[in-house]
């Protein structure tokens, strides 16, 4: 349900009702890089304010989404409050939330542990030494985590990765797998199916259940997907629980 | 400490509770018991706090036996139920003593059973929470040879029931407008509504499908919406056109156009539903929405007041009035409980 019509105005940002309890505040209706960084900004102001009644905050694309307990936080009085935060500055020029980090996740692109690299060079247009050295030094931000537990949408790579997702699904890659498609990378935290193309391989472990801090990746953290030598990957991956991974805290 | 042995187990057997709060922005799902209502019945029928664990068995039980004298409670999904070889009632609680076998056949109706003991289930608590969430790879399925610790039982007493609401074999829904009803034309959402759906045979903890004759309900460029947040009851339409409700264990994040969004009270009967079973949606306003949900949340928090005595039928009992005083409990002409219609 639409609280005023994005569509209809061309006005966004735009709120709109999740369910009985939850509102939606979206910067725009496809993915692009000032909506993702005003969606990022405007949760973390959220969280800052601190809104008696609101439960819990997530964002996604280009959205961020508030859940709270619409007994006793009524959706005309959250509505109103979200308007004032709204209000306070244009959200897609606004600096990215603090506490942001930076991840070197080491990545093995041969062959053997990325069957698709050589094919999704060809969609790109590209030869597989320029896929390599394009997937490897490209620096890339958390835009969301979801779908599955600590899984991330990585964006935003250069023009040429604009390619379409495979028509069948590959059956199953590995966790850690890092996949492309539509200018954007996947990392999986479990083997899976999926549709989109296999182009590296890391030792990242994005959801440790039993760990004090059980997810690797928060929306709004950058990373670099750094070449190493399968030598080098099969020793980081089964000696280094961190596979190999270095995080700095962005300033 | 007490513990429940698996002697054998159904496949769909797991410890569930109310699932975790805080986890959707990390990618991981609220979980949790399919049937919430379940969960706060067995605590209503045990007299203790619904925060406390139990066991779900999706379609049939198993058997287990009480290590320890243990009170238990089965809510949910009726099934087949066997204390030593006794039968026992459903949406009841009992005594389990030291060493006694329960048996838990089939459902006769509905899909979620469920079995609660005094003290919970305490397997440790993960994320928050001791619900498996299997697709997220949190827990496991309960086997058979598995002891199950249980938690110190603070409470006493057995042999009550509870009067429920039959949400076991489907029936009417309500849903309200979500964010991307509008992409649904007046006349798709009025078919949607007229529409007898029914619980297709493919269904489980992430969302049941709904069939139907005729077209399905897909949306122009319904393929290409940018993938938004998922919230448990969301009802996806997906490339064939089937509307999805979405459960407990769904994913966080999806690309498929929502239609509507059903009501946290109604729930428990598209999860309950069993395969076949008949499923009619409703649109409510938001303001019905919140207010139907008010009255379920109060009905939740008044559920071990409408405790009974697992007694014979009312007529049958000589003086009925001399027992409700010796027994504690008001009855008569209370409301009988019906859900929240």
């Amino acid at each position: 349900m639409l609280d005023t019509d994005p569509h209809a105005t061309g006005s966004w940002p735009a709120i709109r009702t999740v369910g009985i309890d939850g509102l939606l505040v979206s910067f725009g209706d496809a993915l692009n890089e000032p909506a993702n960084r005003a969606a990022l900004a405007f949760r973390a102001a959220l969280d800052a304010a601190a809104i008696d009644g609101i439960e819990e905050t997530a964002t996604s694309l280009v959205s961020a989404y508030v859940r709270f307990d619409p007994l006793h936080l009524e959706h005309a009085v959250l509505t109103a409050r979200i308007r004032e935060v709204l209000k306070t500055r244009n959200w897609y020029e606004a600096p990215l939330p603090h506490g942001r980090r930076f991840f070197e996740i080491p990545t093995v692109y041969d062959a053997s542990f990325a069957p698709q690299l050589e094919q999704s060079a060809q969609a790109a247009g590209l030869s597989v030494e320029a896929a390599v050295q394009s997937l490897s030094t490209a620096r890339v931000r958390v835009q969301t985590i979801g779908f599955a537990p600590g899984m991330p949408y990585f964006g935003t790579l250069p023009e040429a990765w604009d390619i379409p997702r495979q028509q069948g699904l590959t059956p199953m890659v590995p966790d850690g797998a890092l996949v492309v498609a539509i200018r954007q990378l996947v990392l999986f935290p479990v083997p899976t199916p999926t549709g989109w193309r296999h182009v590296g391989q890391t030792a990242a472990r994005l959801f440790r259940p039993d760990d004090d801090d059980p997810f690797l990746l928060r929306p709004g953290d950058e990373a670099m997907f750094v070449q190493v030598t399968p030598e080098v990957f099969c020793n980081m991956r089964d000696t280094d629980p961190m596979g190999g991974i270095r995080m700095e805290t962005i300033p | 400490m007490s513990g429940l042995i698996v002697q054998r187990a159904g496949p769909g057997v797991s410890v569930q509770d109310l699932g975790r709060q805080g986890t959707l922005a990390f990618g991981l799902s609220r979980g949790g018991a399919a049937d919430r209502q379940a969960i706060h019945e067995g605590a209503a029928l045990l007299g203790q706090d619904a925060s406390l664990a139990a066991l779900e068995m999706a379609g049939a039980g198993g058997v287990f036996q009480a290590r320890g004298d243990l009170r238990i409670a089965l809510t949910g999904a009726p099934m087949v139920a066997r204390i030593d070889g006794r039968s026992v009632a459903w949406h009841a609680s009992h005594a389990l003593p030291d060493g006694a076998t329960i048996e838990i056949g089939a459902a006769t109706a509905g899909s979620y059973g469920y079995l609660h003991v005094g003290g919970g289930i305490a397997t440790p608590s993960r994320l928050g929470a001791r619900a498996a969430h299997l697709v997220a790879g949190l827990g496991e399925p309960v086997q058979a040879g598995i002891d199950l610790p249980i938690g110190t039982d603070a409470g006493q007493g057995t042999g009550d029931k509870l009067a429920v609401s039959n949400r076991f074999r489907g029936g009417d829904v309500r849903i309200v407008a979500s964010l991307q009803t509008d992409f649904f034309d007046k006349t798709t959402l009025q078919r949607f509504e007229n529409t007898e759906f029914k619980r297709d045979p493919r269904g489980n903890r992430m969302g049941v499908r709904l069939a139907s004759d005729g077209a399905g309900f897909l949306v122009d460029g319904g393929l290409t919406v940018l993938s938004e947040v998922i919230t448990p009851g969301d009802i996806q339409v997906t490339g064939d056109g089937a509307p999805f409700v979405l459960l407990t264990e769904c994913q966080t994040t999806g690309g498929y156009p929502r239609i509507a969004t059903v009501l946290p009270c109604d729930l428990p009967i598209v999860a309950q539903a069993p395969p076949g079973a008949p499923i009619r949606m409703r649109f409510v306003s938001l303001e019905d929405a919140v207010a139907a949900h008010r009255r379920w949340i109060a009905e939740l928090a008044s559920l071990g007041q409408r405790r009974e005595r697992l007694v014979r039928d009312p007529s049958e009992i000589p003086n009925l009035l001399e027992y409700q005083l010796l027994s504690g409990f008001i009855s008569g002409d209370e409301p009988q409980y019906s859900g929240d219609n």
